[in-house]
């Protein structure tokens, strides 16, 4: 059941466990399914019925993300720090107990069973998959899998799960990073990183997590 | 809590096995044990890179496709994964991989191609000259506190986990020259700063840098099935009392360019945190426990008055606690 295994994890991680009131957990699928009324358009509108997001339009997977921080990307998004032209209305709108709720709602959702990139180009996604998990060191650039985690399925709530993510919303991140348009990342640990990357290499990482299936963040 | 701050203590040498053998008349003649440890000089620090640039270590696609090939990998996931591929050695929670950053071929990150043409090797620690075999033993003795593993020492000379894994140093070093300390080599050392170090200090750098991946408590992070996700940097899986990290300096210099991970970088000699910051934060971590020096000699006193007469916190006092009880095994 994904809200006891959310709440075991969310324990296990050090992290308070949110009392996951049946209330809270009717907001967030009101919120999702239908907007919240004050601006906050549903948000499965873009980000699907089942939360996976979609890959042509650059809208993330958001079901199975770990719950804390897409409650801080709602904050974020609202503010200055990531800058983002559609989500910022959303995000603005609103109030801190619905960003909690929805990200409640879509962190408890299973993330679907096959991988964006499934199919992708298997030339770019081997040359992704050593980025990833060796890192680019040649000129000092960290395994991804040193922070996000060893299967890219994301580690708590400040490093977020890439495997299974739309490999068009990673560069998009990579780049809003490059551009300053995203500042968000706990003490510009991928800011640092981004500026690193060339677009060959950043597309190649991103089309290999895309093309592995994701996994619910625990 | 009570600080620590000292100035650099100088170091000395034991001076015993030399006035062993000048008492039953065995010293060479007129060279008396202080003479030779004058003499023996410690490894200059590695120039700065120039133009040429770092070694250029080969690329894991060259690796040939034969029995010495086969060796060169076998060492290479031994230093990566070392807690899968010689778990048996291993007593803590650490694989190489976690103080050689780059899979142990990053520059200032006291890469192995670096390391490879300065041995045999003497070196205070054990007052010897040192083969790599012995060298690597040493690592699975202190960083890898082999003495809490499943077979309690560290592989035995020889052993094919060693050859494998000097396989994959001298594949990496090859073109690179014979006896000479090479740009890139170590961690770059960091001088004591005019406010020497302060735990109290390194606790805030701690927080602020540190913690999101090693956790509030140094344990690091591990996943469900064992695998390391971010090493434990105290407490019982973290590298003993008797490992070259435990010194502040030492951990002050792997720090400096290392960390945090991807915001220093140790190929553009690129640092996030000042020299006061380095020390200061080397010297929170290691304020801490971890498992017991393997060269215990009885009580904390003897132990670290035969080995930690050097910039360490063992046996000081820190938080009401004198340093030294050990954790875990």
């Amino acid at each position: 059941m994904p809200q006891a295994t959310l709440a075991k994890a969310l324990v296990g991680f050090g992290l308070v466990a949110l009392p996951m009131t049946s209330a809270a957990a009717g907001l967030g699928e009101k919120i999702a399914q239908q907007g919240n009324g004050k601006g906050a358009a549903a948000c499965q509108t873009c980000h699907g019925a089942d939360g996976s997001g979609n890959g042509a339009s650059g809208y993330p997977r958001l079901a199975g993300m770990n719950a804390d921080y897409m409650v801080k990307q709602l904050k974020d998004l609202a503010g200055d720090s990531r800058q983002n032209a559609i989500m910022k209305p959303m995000a603005s709108a609103l109030t801190a107990e619905e960003r909690q709720a929805v990200a409640d709602y879509y962190a408890g959702m299973e993330p679907p069973k096959k991988a964006p990139n499934a199919e992708g180009d298997a030339k770019q996604i081997a040359a992704g998959k050593k980025i990833a998990q060796d890192g680019l060191w040649r000129k000092g650039v960290p395994a991804c899998t040193s922070c996000h985690g060893p299967g890219g399925q994301g580690v708590g709530a400040s490093f977020p799960g890439l495997a299974g993510q739309h490999a068009n919303y990673i560069t998009n991140q990579i780049s809003d990073w490059q551009a300053d348009k995203r500042a968000n990342d706990p003490n510009q640990l991928m800011d640092v990183v981004a500026e690193r990357l060339t677009e060959e290499e950043a597309a190649a990482a991103a089309a290999y997590f895309a093309s592995l299936p994701a996994a619910s963040q625990d | 809590m009570i600080e620590s701050i000292r100035k650099m203590r100088n170091q000395t040498r034991r001076v015993g096995a030399g006035l062993l053998l000048a008492a039953v008349g065995l010293a060479p003649a007129a060279v008396l044990a202080e003479d030779n440890l004058k003499a023996q000089k410690e490894l200059k620090q590695a120039p700065d890179v120039g133009e040429a640039g770092y070694h250029k270590y080969p690329s894991v696609e060259d690796i040939p496709d034969d029995q010495f090939g086969a060796a060169v990998r076998r060492g290479m996931k031994a230093f990566n994964q070392t807690r899968q591929v010689a778990g048996e050695y291993v007593g803590n929670g650490q694989n190489c991989s976690n103080c050689h950053l780059g899979k142990g071929m990053a520059p200032n990150s006291a890469p192995l191609w670096a390391a490879w043409g300065v041995y045999p090797k003497y070196r205070g620690k054990n007052d010897h000259v040192n083969t790599m075999d012995e060298r690597i033993r040493g690592c699975f003795t202190y960083s890898m506190n082999a003495k809490g593993s499943e077979k309690g020492h560290p592989p035995k000379p020889d052993s094919q986990i060693l050859k494998d894994m000097q396989a994959y140093m001298f594949w990496s070093a090859q073109g690179a020259p014979i006896g000479e300390s090479i740009p890139g080599r170590g961690y770059r050392e960091v001088p004591m700063p005019d406010k020497g170090y302060s735990v109290s200090r390194g606790e805030k750098i701690y927080e602020e840098q540190c913690a999101i991946c090693h956790g509030d408590d140094g344990s690091g992070k591990y996943a469900e099935d064992g695998k390391q996700i971010f090493p434990a940097l105290w407490g019982e899986k973290a590298y003993n009392w008797g490992a070259g990290m435990h010194r502040v300096n030492t951990a002050a210099a792997f720090i400096k360019y290392n960390m945090p991970l991807g915001k220093a970088n140790p190929v553009e000699k690129h640092a996030a945190l000042s020299d006061q910051e380095a020390w200061d934060v080397s010297a929170f971590i290691n304020s801490h426990e971890r498992p017991q020096d393997p060269r215990w000699e009885g009580s904390k006193k003897a132990t670290a008055d035969n080995w930690h007469t050097h910039e360490c916190l063992y046996n000081s006092e820190v938080r009401g606690h004198v340093l030294g009880e050990g954790s875990g095994n």
